[in-house]
């Protein structure tokens, strides 16, 4: 599965491949670069709902995103999030500025997660 | 002897070689019966360690990476080599967040994640000779 980017508004959604790791994170990093370059963004919103696996650099690609939309608070979310990747979210220190959003959040305590 | 197993694989230092390396560690640790979590803690270990190879260790050239799996009873070990450029400080390149790489949006927690879920890490390298990242972890502690 290839990551499908979406605008609505200035809001920047990428849904996550199964495996984000550094090949994958690249290829992001780039397209959403591209994507920045033309539309002004102003948040950027992960789906994980499709992600299995993710290694440092998905953290490497959160974390550079935050950077390129000025390190605001808010400006960076992400939704259907396992348990496994909360794990990395949390461990990394991401998750201080990764809005979980709250739906989904529910979601993965119905047992969502590997 | 029966308790103990073995596999070495060589393969080039190209990002989709990262899958396939992690893949193969968790296919030979499948003998011990883990978790999905012990699994999933293996495969990201060995992904940045491969990944550190491949960007730091031969900085984007294809050469060989070689991987080594050992299991003795319940502990997996795991031996990731490359002859690259070597680490010169390698308390340093262990530290969270220490990146040579920050412009290519690498984080600087490889080492750590793989501090996390491996029991043991450690590192031998000679700078100009190579690198290696020996890990170990106990399935089901």
């Amino acid at each position: 599965m290839k990551p499908v980017f979406e605008t609505t508004g200035t809001c920047l959604n990428i849904k996550l491949p199964k495996e984000v790791d550094h090949p994958a994170s690249e290829l992001i990093r780039r397209e959403s670069d591209r994507i920045m370059g033309k539309i002004y963004i102003r948040t950027i919103c992960f789906d994980f709902g499709e992600t299995i696996f993710m290694d440092s650099s998905g953290i490497g690609l959160i974390m550079g995103r935050y950077r390129a939309l000025g390190m605001r608070s808010g400006c960076m979310k992400a939704c259907h999030v396992s348990g496994y990747i909360e794990k990395l979210l949390q461990l990394s220190g991401v998750s201080r500025f990764l809005e979980l959003e709250g739906e989904e959040k529910e979601m993965q305590l119905e047992g969502r997660g590997i | 002897m029966e308790n103990s197993n073995e596999m070495t694989i060589i393969f080039d230092s190209r990002p989709e070689n990262e899958g396939l390396a992690r893949v193969a560690a968790a296919a030979f640790c499948t003998q011990l019966n883990p978790t999905l979590e012990e699994v999933a803690d293996l495969k990201t270990a060995v992904s940045e360690a491969v990944t550190n190879c491949i960007i730091h260790g031969y900085r984007g050239e294809v050469h060989k990476i070689r991987m080594k799996c050992v299991r003795k009873e319940r502990t997996i070990y795991v031996d990731i080599e490359d002859d690259g450029v070597g680490i010169a400080d390698v308390e340093k390149a262990m530290e969270p967040l220490f990146t040579t790489r920050a412009d290519q949006d690498r984080s600087g927690m490889g080492f750590t994640f793989m501090e996390a879920f491996m029991d043991e890490v450690k590192v031998t390298s000679q700078v100009g000779k190579g690198t290696c990242v020996h890990m170990s972890k106990k399935i089901g502690n």
